[in-house]
Formats: C-alpha cells, sequence, structure tokens
C-alpha cells in the first residue's frame, strides 16, 4: 500500500508542477463551530499535503486563510478553494478528506463533486442581505491588514475629519436603533451622552450576550473584531470621551482572545492610544471579563459590574447617559451596533437606510435555531417575513412537520404562532404582538414541541439568572416557574392559568429592570396563542405534542403491530405484555412513561 | 426661590416641591404616606421592594417613588385598585418565603412586614411553593440572623458599606437563593464584622435581631428612655428599652441631631455595666487605708474642703481639672465653668484634646 502510494504522488509531482494554478486561495472556517468540528487540524492537514503534493510555493504565499464565521455552523468545516478567482465550497471537511482535495481538485483541477456544499448553501446565503456579515467568513479576524485591505478603519478616518455632531447626524439619519433588544435610536443616544454634562465619558460595548441559543455577537467578534473596535473609535469620537469598555462574557473564550489580539494591532497602528490616527485626541479601550451573570447584561448592571461591584441593576431615571459608569455620562450600545457603525460613515446614512422599512433601518442578525432544516447565523432586512425567513432561507420545518410557533428573543421573548407568519420582523411589530427582538435569538417550533415546556424551561434560564434585588422577579418567577412544572407533571389546578396571567403581568409591570420586566413573556404569549394546550394539560391531563413526560400515555395500535417483541425487550418496568406471534399490549399501571419502547418499535406502532 | 419650585400633583393635592426631590419625600411633604420596606433616611434610595410604585400620568408602568425625581407639573397616583394588586402581590410573594411565625417573633409589635401585612390584608397564602429552611445563625454574641425571614430588602448591605463602610456584608447567591451574608459565608468574629449592630437597627424584619435582648420582652412591653451615650464626648442619643426596671436592650433613635439613628459597637451594645453587681453605685472614701461607702453629701463635702485647703495654701492658680472624654459637651462645659468661677482657674483640659 504504501508503496503504491508513493508512485502515484512520484507520478502525480511533474503532473502537479503542470497544473500548478497561478493563485490558490482556500479559507476555512475558524469561527467556535469550525473549530469545535475540527478547523484548526484542518487547516495543518492542507499544509501538510500542499507540502508533500509538491506545492510549497503556495504555503509561502499563506493560501491557506482563517476565516470567520459565515453562518452556517451546521455544515462545519467549510473550507472555499479559490483557484484563479473560481470559487469551490465543501462542507463536512475532515482532516482525511484534505488529501483528495489537494490532489483532486487543487493539481488536477477537477473538484471533488460529492464533497461540494449542496444547493440548501446556496440558498440559505443567497436569500439574504449581507452587510454587516459579509466580511465574517470572507477575511482572516486576526489579521489587522486583511481588515485594512477591504476598507477598514476608513469610516474612522472620516468621522476625523467630520464635526462630532455631524457624525452623530449621519447615524441618526441612518435610523440604526439599538440591535441589544430594545431598540433606542443610537444617534439619538450619543447625541444625549454628547450635550449631558460630566467629565470624563465613557463608551461601553455590551458584548455579554447572554440569551440562549444566540450567538450573533460572538459570530461578530470573533469573525470581524475591527468593526466592533472601529465603531466603538467613531463612537467615541461622536460623544467626546476617551476611554471605552467591552464587557464580554468570559465564556467566549475565542472572542475574548481575538478581541484581545486586534485591539493591540490597532494601537500598533496607532489607531487607538495617544493621538489616534496622528490626531490630537487619545483614546483606548479595555476588556472587563463577565463572570457568567445573565443579569450583567443590562446596562446599569452590566456598569456596576465594571466598577467591580455586584452586577445588580439599579432604577432609571437617571439615564445611563446622564450618569451611567462611576456615575459618568456614559454611551452603552450592543457588539452588533457598534459593528454597523463604520459602514454607516463610510457608505452615508442614505446607503444604509436602503434597507429595511420605515422605523426599522439595516439589517438585522439572527440566530436561527429550532426545528428548522438549515440553522445557522442569518442577516436579513429588518421588515422581511417570518415566512421568507423560515421556508426560503431556513429551507422550512425539519422533518417537512408542521410549524407551530417561532420563539423570537429568547428568554425575554415571545411565542409567534404559525398564524402570524406574514407579519413583517422588526422592533415594532414584534413589540405589538407581545414578543420582542431582544438580541435577535429565534427558534422555530414544529408540531412536536409542547409550548408549555418551552415556557418552562425559558422560565426556568430567567428565575435561575435573576438577581434577586426585587421581589416580582426574584420570587415570582419562581412561583410561575412552580405553577408550570406542576401543569406539566399533570398536577395542574384549575385557575392556574388565571393565576399565572395575573402575576405575569404584575411581575412585567412592577419588576425593576428588563429581566424581570420580560421575564413573563414566554408564558404570558404561550397562552394568549396556545390556551387550549395548557387547558389539555390541566383539565384533560394530556400533552397533546406528547412531549410532558408525566402526561404521555403509550398505546399499541393494533393495526400496525407486527409482533417483533423489540417494544417488550427493552420496558424497563415489564409493563408490556408480549409472547411470539402476539401483539404487544401496555399496562398502563406498571408503565414509567420513559419512552423506550416508542423509540424502540421500528414500525411506529407505538403511539 | 417659589418660582424654582417644582408643581405637582399627588392624589388630587396640588403641592411644589424642590427641584431633585424624589416622590416619596415629596408625598411626605404633602402629608401621603407610601409604603415602603427597603427605604432608610439614611441610605441612598434603591428602588428594591417594589411596594412605593406609584402611577405617574402618561408613563405607561408605574415608577417606584423613592428613586424616581419629580418633574414639573407630574400627576402622580400613589394608590388605585392596580397599585394595591401589585402591592398585594408583592406582599403575598414575600410572605410566600417567609415563616409568617409573628406570635413567637421578636420583632412582633414593630415589624414593617407584619404592618404592611396588615394594611393590605395578606396572608402569604395564595402562593405555595419552595420555602428557606434555613438554621438560625447565632455565631456572635450580639446578633442573631434568620435568612428565613430576610425579604432582601439589602438595608443591612447598604448600611454597612454606605454608612459604616465596614463591608461585612454583602448579597450573596443569585435568584431565589440570593441572601445577605458576610463573605464565604464565614461566621462574624471582629476580623470581619464591628458589631455596631446599624444592620439591625435598619432590617425592617424579624430576620436580624439584638440577641441580648431576645426573648425578654415585646416591643409595646418597654419603656424607651431617651438617654445621651456614656461613651465618648460625640453624643449621640439613643433609646434606652427598660422593662420591670431593667434595660433589656438599646435601639436607635432618628431624630437624635448628632447621630440620626447610627450608633456604634459601645453604644448599641455596651449596656451591661448598668446592672452589673460590680458596677460601685455610691461615693467611696479611703480610710484607714481603705474604702468605705458614704453619701454624696459627706463625699462632696470632703471633696469641696479639700479644695479651699489647697486654694487657701497654694493659690487657686495651682489648681486644675482635667475631664473625661465620656463626659457629654454640657458636662464639660460646666466643669470648665466651674473650675474658672469657682475656683478661679484656668487650667482646665479634657483627656480627648490629643
Amino acid at each position: 500500500m504504501a508503496e503504491k502510494k508513493k508512485t502515484t504522488k512520484t507520478d502525480k509531482k511533474p503532473k502537479a508542477e503542470m497544473m500548478d494554478p497561478k493563485d490558490l486561495t482556500i479559507r476555512v472556517c475558524v469561527g467556535t463551530g469550525g473549530l469545535a468540528a475540527g478547523s484548526s487540524e484542518v487547516i495543518n492537514t492542507f499544509y501538510k499535503e500542499l507540502d508533500t503534493q509538491g506545492l510549497k510555493a503556495h504555503i509561502e504565499k499563506k493560501c491557506v486563510n482563517k476565516t470567520g464565521c459565515r453562518g452556517f455552523c451546521a455544515k462545519d468545516v467549510l473550507v472555499d478553494v479559490i483557484i484563479d478567482g473560481n470559487l469551490s465550497t465543501y462542507q463536512f471537511i475532515k482532516p482525511e478528506m484534505v488529501s483528495r482535495i489537494v490532489t483532486e481538485h487543487i493539481t488536477n483541477g477537477t473538484p471533488v463533486k460529492e464533497w461540494l456544499v449542496g444547493p440548501d448553501y446556496h440558498v440559505f446565503h443567497d436569500k439574504q442581505t449581507k452587510i454587516l456579515l459579509k466580511q465574517c467568513g470572507q477575511i482572516d479576524p486576526e489579521d489587522i491588514e486583511a481588515y485594512i485591505g477591504i476598507g477598514g478603519y476608513e469610516g474612522a478616518r472620516k468621522a476625523l475629519s467630520l464635526k462630532p455632531f455631524e457624525v452623530i447626524e449621519e447615524v441618526k439619519a441612518s435610523g440604526l436603533r439599538g440591535r441589544g433588544g430594545a431598540g433606542f435610536l443610537t444617534g439619538l443616544k450619543w447625541e444625549f451622552c454628547r450635550l449631558s454634562k460630566g467629565d470624563p465619558k465613557y463608551i461601553i460595548c455590551n458584548a455579554d450576550e447572554g440569551d440562549p441559543g444566540a450567538f450573533m455577537d460572538r459570530a461578530i467578534i470573533e469573525g470581524n473584531p475591527h468593526s466592533v473596535i472601529e465603531g466603538m473609535i467613531i463612537g467615541a469620537l461622536a460623544i467626546g470621551c476617551e476611554t471605552g469598555y467591552v464587557y464580554i462574557r468570559a465564556e467566549y473564550p475565542l472572542a475574548v482572545e481575538r478581541l484581545r489580539m486586534a485591539l493591540e494591532q490597532a494601537r500598533e497602528k496607532n489607531f487607538l492610544g495617544k493621538n489616534i490616527f496622528g490626531s490630537s485626541i487619545n483614546f483606548d479601550i479595555g476588556i472587563k471579563l463577565g463572570a457568567g451573570a445573565f443579569v450583567c447584561g443590562e446596562s446599569t448592571a452590566l456598569m456596576r459590574s465594571i466598577e467591580g461591584k455586584r452586577g445588580m441593576p439599579r432604577p432609571t431615571p437617571p439615564r445611563s447617559v446622564n450618569k451611567g459608569l462611576w456615575n459618568k455620562p456614559t454611551a452603552l450600545n450592543n457588539v452588533e451596533t457598534f459593528a454597523n457603525i463604520p459602514m454607516i460613515i463610510t457608505n452615508g446614512a442614505a446607503w444604509y437606510a436602503s434597507y429595511g422599512n420605515e422605523n426599522n433601518k439595516g439589517t438585522k442578525v439572527f440566530a436561527l435555531t429550532g426545528k428548522v432544516k438549515n440553522t445557522g447565523l442569518i442577516e436579513v432586512p429588518l421588515g422581511i417575513s417570518l415566512k421568507e425567513i423560515i421556508y426560503d432561507i431556513g429551507g422550512g420545518v425539519e422533518k417537512n412537520r408542521k410549524l407551530k410557533a417561532v420563539q423570537t428573543g429568547g428568554p425575554s421573548g415571545g411565542c409567534i404562532p404559525a398564524s402570524h407568519i406574514d407579519m413583517p420582523v422588526d422592533f415594532d411589530s414584534l413589540t405589538k404582538i407581545g414578543s420582542m427582538m431582544g438580541s435577535g435569538g429565534m427558534v422555530v417550533l414544529d408540531d412536536s414541541t409542547c409550548v408549555v415546556d418551552m415556557a418552562k424551561f425559558f422560565l426556568t434560564f430567567t428565575e435561575d439568572e435573576s438577581c434577586g434585588k426585587c421581589p416580582p422577579c426574584r420570587i415570582g418567577t419562581k412561583r410561575m416557574l412552580e405553577i408550570l412544572t406542576r401543569i406539566t407533571e399533570g398536577k395542574g389546578k384549575e385557575g392556574d392559568m388565571e393565576l399565572l396571567v395575573e402575576l405575569g403581568i404584575d411581575i412585567a409591570q412592577s419588576s425593576l429592570c428588563g429581566l424581570g420586566q420580560a421575564a413573563p413573556n414566554p408564558v404570558l404569549s404561550t397562552i394568549k396563542y396556545f390556551y387550549e394546550e395548557y387547558d389539555a394539560h390541566i383539565r384533560d391531563g394530556i400533552c397533546p405534542a406528547n412531549v410532558c413526560k408525566a402526561l404521555r400515555q403509550y398505546v399499541v395500535s393494533v393495526e400496525l403491530c407486527k409482533m417483533c417483541g423489540k417494544c417488550f425487550r427493552v420496558c424497563p418496568a415489564g409493563a408490556i405484555s408480549w409472547q411470539p406471534k402476539k401483539k404487544a399490549a401496555i399496562d398502563k399501571v406498571k408503565c414509567i412513561k420513559c419512552g423506550a419502547c416508542f423509540e424502540a418499535c421500528p414500525f411506529n406502532s407505538i403511539m | 426661590m417659589s418660582e424654582d419650585k417644582l408643581k405637582i400633583t399627588i392624589n388630587g393635592i396640588e403641592t411644589r416641591c424642590e427641584r431633585g426631590t424624589t416622590i416619596l419625600t415629596a408625598a411626605r411633604l404633602a402629608g401621603v404616606k407610601i409604603p415602603t420596606l427597603c427605604h432608610d433616611d439614611r441610605l441612598e434610595p434603591y428602588g428594591g421592594c417594589r411596594l412605593c410604585i406609584v402611577q405617574i400620568k402618561g408613563v405607561n408602568r408605574p415608577l417606584p417613588a423613592c428613586t424616581t425625581p419629580v418633574s414639573n407639573n407630574m400627576i402622580i397616583t400613589t394608590e388605585n385598585e392596580t397599585l394595591t394588586r401589585m402591592r398585594k402581590n408583592v406582599l403575598e410573594l414575600l410572605l410566600s418565603n417567609h415563616p409568617n411565625d409573628c406570635m413567637r417573633c421578636e420583632k412582633t409589635g414593630e415589624c414593617e412586614l407584619q404592618d404592611l401585612a396588615y394594611k393590605y390584608d395578606v396572608d402569604g397564602k395564595r402562593f405555595e411553593g419552595e420555602m428557606w429552611n434555613l438554621p438560625i445563625r447565632e455565631d456572635n454574641p450580639f446578633i442573631t440572623y434568620e435568612p428565613n425571614k430576610c425579604i432582601l430588602c439589602g438595608r443591612c448591605v447598604r448600611i454597612c458599606n454606605e454608612v459604616v463602610m465596614a463591608g461585612t456584608i454583602d448579597l450573596v447567591g443569585r435568584g431565589f437563593n440570593s441572601m445577605p451574608d458576610t463573605a464565604f459565608r464565614k461566621p462574624r468574629t471582629l476580623e470581619n464584622c464591628e458589631f455596631c449592630g446599624q444592620c439591625v437597627s435598619t432590617c425592617p424584619t424579624g430576620a436580624l435581631t439584638d440577641r441580648k435582648g431576645r426573648g425578654k420582652g415585646r416591643s409595646y412591653e418597654m419603656k424607651k428612655v431617651k438617654t445621651t451615650c456614656s461613651y465618648c464626648g460625640t453624643g449621640c442619643n439613643f433609646y434606652l428599652n427598660v422593662r420591670n426596671n431593667k434595660v433589656i436592650k438599646v435601639t436607635s433613635a432618628y431624630d437624635a441631631p448628632v447621630n440620626e439613628g447610627n450608633l456604634c459597637i459601645k453604644g448599641r451594645y455596651g449596656y451591661d455595666f448598668i446592672h452589673s453587681p460590680e458596677r460601685i453605685t455610691t461615693p467611696l472614701i479611703r480610710k484607714d487605708g481603705s474604702f468605705h461607702e458614704a453619701t454624696w453629701d459627706e463625699a462632696l463635702g470632703l471633696i469641696a474642703n479639700k479644695f479651699k485647703e489647697l486654694i487657701d495654701k497654694y493659690g487657686p492658680e495651682k489648681v486644675g481639672a482635667f475631664s473625661s472624654a465620656r463626659c457629654t459637651n454640657e458636662e464639660n462645659y460646666l466643669l470648665a465653668k466651674w473650675v474658672r468661677c469657682a475656683i478661679g482657674s484656668n487650667n482646665v483640659d479634657n483627656c480627648a484634646r490629643v
């Protein structure tokens, strides 16, 4: 075998020289998703293979580029091979597959067809509007030159030539609303901060992305950290401050590392530090690592955390733009907001405002997850319909099941039923329907999802993450969770739903911060749209989606049972009676509802 | 000046107040009482207990009166059906994780939670669920901590950090399990606590109580005697809580001009000497090398005669007086006056001078 391999290699060597492509670029995704799928090993193998197959010249030219996340992590490791401008994209690449790609594609010029991405990859990308994520997945996030090469830091240079109020006016005119969830006009916030009396002022980037299922900010920092830094520089010029902070959660080690690297490179270039870009202005950015508290994503709690105190929110007013960090005027924006800024300054407000609808300008990044065929990170113009997102970009519901609802905004958001699928996705429409934009999580639910169980899941999260300062949130969410738990356990009582609604409204109204005010949303919206499902749990003792374990009822379909006995053998409780050539039957009293028979049955005869 | 004042309307009553005043203070000045559990005048407004929420015309959610500053022409409602329902629910929630054992609770009669439960007719039975079941902490001689009774108003934590600046306690844990405690939940010792009892003085419930006074009488059985602390010249006032002619404990006098209710370990807990059997209760005169009990007349007569002899023999300028820092200002003043006028000397000094 070894001998044979050797001969093939020697055979190909002259061929390789003959077919040697002039211009070769290989792009490998090194976002968290890519790395988890083994992309660093893929990169190493590419270098090794190029070396052994006699393509050293390309290695010297550093032909293998690391790039950030391009959104379709389900297909990782994704590899782009660009030969003389012709792009081929491979999916699910493992190190052992690299050799064949180098041999057949790079040296022989024939792409390995069966490993190329399918039409779903193109559909997923083509239907999106990528302006913010355009560079993620294209440029090397660890190299400032790559960012400068695509026009990076031009926005900051332009902002330096403008007056602060001109920068603010431009951002205001763009209509950019805060991407952290609340949707406050960024330009207006900066204007308030600029006009606020107090010295020094601070600018903070909130990278404490805590929603379960949300990874937009992580992808931006991992994929294009300089865009965030540039956005912060422009913000600092606008409000007039010399110190910025990025509050980033420690659970994002790769993002932290890339951000540190990027800050260091920016300092070396004098884009940060004293007299930035050769001007008389000083500005630098520090990193503060979050210690894993969800509530520290709330702006006032975040500032207390930077001050070294326990991360607990305080009531507003005073607003942070007047009394923020260390009681000084502070502008706090989200990662995605800052990443939008350089484009707005470089291309102009009018260009930016051409995306989106009337009150919701620009694009928004969503983390599309759940029971949808194409999961991943997507960027769409605001105002796009939910239907387009799920069916065009997402490719429809997994296993072609029926769409039940979409949960937006993570644990603070609400459930949108399938009947509202044509609604536009923007700040105002989502709020109107009882959900919210949040940071951009979007979980697709099909008919196998129990909404009570899902509401319970999100409430478990918020209950656990409450800071404990105010009773409605601290004890209220606990009691709501207890009521939900008893409903899913079949112990629900008459009046539980009314109690949930009353408590939910009061918690939303009387809690101190956004966490508590939004915590009941998943429960209130599911009760609003799926009243019958709650009712079935409480009154009939049935979980229509067959998810809640205590309410499951397994029966054998006499028509479908093929008498194989698999269920009998797996049942741990001895609840199934079966004999060869006899149909199985389940003893309801003995059954512990573990679902083992359901999983084991090859004929779907247990239901 | 009155032009600078803001015009506001509280429950239909028009009133004026200074810019920067909170709604809670403005309401109090207008004679309107707003319920609260986390507010203490000695502390920064906190907005935590959500009981002081009020409705402001034009604002879509109720706001806490204790932290919201008034603005001109603000129209405020402090009581209506919705607010009452919300307050009742907050109280129900608090009581759903509270032992509700008022009958044997040390704080009964002066408990702010009890008073509000009474006012809003709340019994704490609406929400069932998990309750704390933590042991009583008596790890030190002065402060008893019953975590189960804590409502997390944060007053103890704030007074320890804002007023005393001792940093002994902070909130630890998260969500339903957050509670005030020392670092690493260690027992209170002189290494981490000053034992000033300020936390006890501000606690609205029976979570923090004076250990020495526990079980020795209800607050309404105590005769409260306002007095000045005898430990130093600061002149802090407090109430001696007296029952059956015995001092049971010391409580704060919030209207005291010097200390505004604040006390240190000596003032709050250093009263054992009052009933000590070793305490000297009459003057003693030394005769033949040993002390003998005497009346005040005998003792003062003796002293006066001795002073006269000294003045006659050496002159008044040879006499001086040195008074104690533990005396009040008034006592020190009287001594100086006496030395100057009665004795005729200017030699007066006090140990607090250094």
